[in-house]
C-alpha cells in the first residue's frame, strides 16, 4: 500500500522544472504558429483554426498519416514475435549471453544518422553489399531509390535491423526473471513447450513487453533521422512518414502556421493513441492485483 | 540445445553484415567505393581515420558528443531518482495524471519541437553549447528515467523503508547508503538507457549547436560538401561512433542481465 504524502511533490519538483521547460515553453509557440500567419518581419495575424482546417482536408495529410500507420504496424507485427522468438532461444548462463548481448547491442548504439546512411550504402544496387547480391548474384531486380516496394522493404529492413534487440533485451529481461522452480513445476506435469510458453513465460515477460510494444510504438511512430538519410521519403513520396512531411512543410517551404497545427494534430494522434495503450496496460496490472488477492 | 542456438547466430550475423560493410568501406579509397562491389578493401588505406584524428573539427566532434551525453545521463539520473521513490512510494494529489504527463514528452514527436526548443535555448543564452544539449535531451530522457527506476523501486518491499527508520536512519542517509546500493542494478539499466538514447539523437543536438558543441554525428554531414560524397570518410566517422557504445554496453551488460531479471523491469 502507498502512503498518503502530499510533501511528495518536492521529489517530483526538479523533473516537473526541467520536463516543463523544455515542453511547455516550446508547446506554447507552437500554438502560438498554429493559429496566426506571418509574412516575415516578426509581423504576425490571427488566423484562426484556418490550418487546422486545411491540413485535416489535405490529402496530403491523409497519405502521409497512412504511412506513417502503416509503417507502425509493420514494424510491431514483425519485430514483438520475432524479439521474442531470438529472447526464447537464447542461451540462459555462460559467457554466450554477454556476447549475444553486446552484439546484439550494438545497433541501438549507432547515432540516427549514421544508421541511415550505413543502409543507404549497404542498399545501393552496384556497389552496396545488399543491393549487388541481390541485383547480380541472386538475380532480383532491386533499387531502392527507384521503385517504391523495394524501399519499403529497405526501411522495414533497418528498423527490424536497429530496433529488434530492444524488444529481445527485454523480452530476455523477463525470461531470466523466472525461477527454475516453475519449470520443474511444469516438466512434472508434462507441460508442452507450448504449454510452458502460454502460461509460464508469456505471463512473466508481459510487463516487459508492455514496456517493449509502448517504446516501439512510440519511437517508431516519430521516426523521423533513419528514413530521412536512407531514402529521403522518396522515391517520390512513398516512404514520407509523418515527421518527415513536417519537417519538409516547416523548414522547406516555412509555412510556420500549417507546419505548427499539423504538429498539434500528430501530438494529438500520438497521444491518444498511446493512452489507450497505457490505460489498457494499468487494467490488465490492476487484473492481476485482483488475481492475487484471491 | 544445439539447435536453439541457430536462432541467435543467425540473427546476430544480420546485424553484423552491415556493420561489417561499414568497417570495410572506411578502409577504402572513395573511389574505389564508387567504382563498383568489392568484398574486401582492394587498396588498404587509413587515410580515413587520419584525417579525424589530426583534424580538430573532426576529433572535438567526438568530446563534443560524450560531454553532453555524460552530462545528460547525470542529470536525468540524479532528478529521476528522488521523483521515481515519490512515485513507487506516495500517493499524492494528482500522481497518476503527472506519471502520465511525463510519459507524454517521451512521445513528443522531436521534428515538431525543433525549432521552438532552438527559439528558446537561443533566448536564454545558451545556444552552441553542451548544456543546451543535455538539458533538451532531458525532455525524452528524464520520463524513461522515472519510469525505469519506479519499476526497480517497486519491486522493493516497504519493509525496507520502515526498518531503517525504525533503526534511526535520516532519510538521506537511508536513501544513499541503503536504498540507492539496493537498486543499483536499475540505476544501472536506466543510465545506459539514458545514454544511450542520448547518444543517438541527432535532430535535437543538430539544432541547438553550431560549431562549439557539435556533435559528431552532425559533423559528418560535412563529408557530403561541395568537394563531393566522401564516403570513406563518412564511413570511418561511423565506424568510429561505434566505440563508445561498444565500451559502455560492455561495462554495464552484467548490471543489464542482472538488473532486468529483478522487479518489474
Amino acid at each position: 500500500m502507498k502512503t498518503e504524502n502530499q510533501k511528495a511533490w518536492f521529489f517530483v519538483l526538479p523533473v516537473l522544472l526541467l520536463v516543463a521547460f523544455n515542453a511547455l515553453i516550446p508547446m506554447m509557440t507552437v500554438v502560438n504558429y498554429s493559429v496566426q500567419e506571418t509574412f516575415g518581419n516578426n509581423q504576425f495575424f490571427w488566423e484562426g483554426l484556418t490550418w487546422f482546417e486545411q491540413i485535416l482536408n489535405s490529402e496530403r495529410f491523409h497519405n502521409a498519416l497512412g504511412r506513417q500507420f502503416m509503417f507502425t504496424a509493420l514494424i510491431l507485427i514483425i519485430e514483438v514475435p520475432l524479439g521474442i522468438a531470438i529472447a526464447l532461444s537464447m542461451p540462459r548462463r555462460g559467457v554466450w549471453v554477454s556476447v549475444c548481448l553486446v552484439l546484439m547491442s550494438l545497433p541501438m548504439l549507432i547515432p540516427w544518422n549514421v544508421v541511415g546512411a550505413m543502409w543507404n550504402i549497404f542498399a545501393l544496387p552496384d556497389i552496396g553489399l545488399l543491393g549487388y547480391t541481390l541485383n547480380h548474384v541472386l538475380g532480383i531486380p532491386y533499387d531502392m531509390t527507384q521503385d517504391p516496394f523495394a524501399a519499403w522493404v529497405t526501411v522495414i529492413a533497418m528498423d527490424v535491423w536497429h530496433w529488434t534487440s530492444l524488444v529481445v533485451l527485454l523480452a530476455y529481461a523477463g525470461l531470466v526473471s523466472i525461477p527454475d522452480a516453475y519449470y520443474q513445476a511444469a516438466k512434472i506435469d508434462g507441460a508442452s513447450n507450448w504449454a510452458v510458453f502460454r502460461y509460464i513465460q508469456l505471463p512473466k515477460m508481459k510487463n516487459v513487453l508492455t514496456i517493449a510494444i509502448l517504446l516501439r510504438f512510440m519511437d517508431s511512430f516519430n521516426i523521423y533521422t533513419e528514413p530521412f538519410v536512407l531514402t529521403g521519403g522518396g522515391p517520390g513520396n512513398a516512404t514520407t512518414f509523418l515527421s518527415i512531411d513536417l519537417v519538409k512543410i516547416a523548414l522547406g517551404q516555412f509555412d510556420l502556421g500549417p507546419a505548427a497545427a499539423m504538429s498539434l494534430i500528430y501530438f494529438a494522434i500520438t497521444l491518444l493513441v498511446s493512452w489507450l495503450f497505457y490505460t489498457l496496460m494499468n487494467r490488465e496490472n490492476l487484473n492481476d492485483y485482483k488475481e492475487v488477492e484471491h | 540445445m544445439q539447435k536453439r542456438s541457430i536462432v541467435p547466430i543467425v540473427y546476430i550475423v544480420f546485424l553484423m553484415l552491415p556493420i561489417y560493410w561499414l568497417v570495410t568501406m572506411s578502409f577504402k579509397p572513395t573511389n574505389e567505393i564508387l567504382a563498383g562491389f568489392s568484398l574486401f578493401p582492394q587498396t588498404f588505406t587509413t587515410d580515413a581515420y587520419r584525417t579525424i584524428f589530426t583534424d580538430p573539427t573532426w576529433y572535438w566532434g567526438y568530446f563534443n558528443s560524450i560531454i553532453y551525453v555524460s552530462l545528460n545521463t547525470v542529470i536525468s539520473i540524479t532528478v529521476a531518482l528522488p521523483a521515481a521513490y515519490a512515485f513507487s512510494r506516495y500517493r499524492f494529489l494528482g500522481d497518476k495524471t503527472l506519471f502520465f504527463w511525463l510519459l507524454t514528452n517521451k512521445m513528443a514527436p522531436i521534428a515538431v519541437f525543433a525549432l521552438p526548443f532552438f527559439q528558446l535555448y537561443s533566448a536564454v543564452g545558451l545556444f552552441d553549447t553542451h548544456w543546451a544539449v543535455a538539458l533538451a535531451h532531458c525532455i525524452f530522457n528524464i520520463p524513461l528515467a522515472v519510469w525505469i527506476l519506479e519499476g526497480f523501486m517497486s519491486g522493493v518491499p516497504k519493509e525496507l523503508d520502515e526498518t531503517a527508520y525504525v533503526d534511526g536512519y535520516s532519510f538521506p542517509r537511508f536513501f544513499a547508503t541503503i536504498f540507492i546500493p539496493t537498486i543499483k542494478a536499475g540505476v544501472g539499466v536506466a543510465a545506459f538507457f539514458c545514454f544511450m538514447f542520448s547518444w543517438v539523437e541527432l535532430l535535437l543536438a543538430k539544432t541547438l549547436t553550431a560549431v562549439a558543441a557539435k556533435p559528431i554525428a552532425a559533423t559528418m554531414t560535412k563529408t557530403a560538401s561541395s568537394a563531393g560524397y566522401e564516403l570513406g570518410l563518412l564511413a570511418a566517422a561511423g565506424t568510429l561512433t561505434l566505440i563508445p557504445g561498444a565500451i559502455v554496453i560492455y561495462f554495464v551488460r552484467n548490471y543489464i542481465a542482472k538488473g532486468f531479471a529483478m522487479g518489474r523491469v
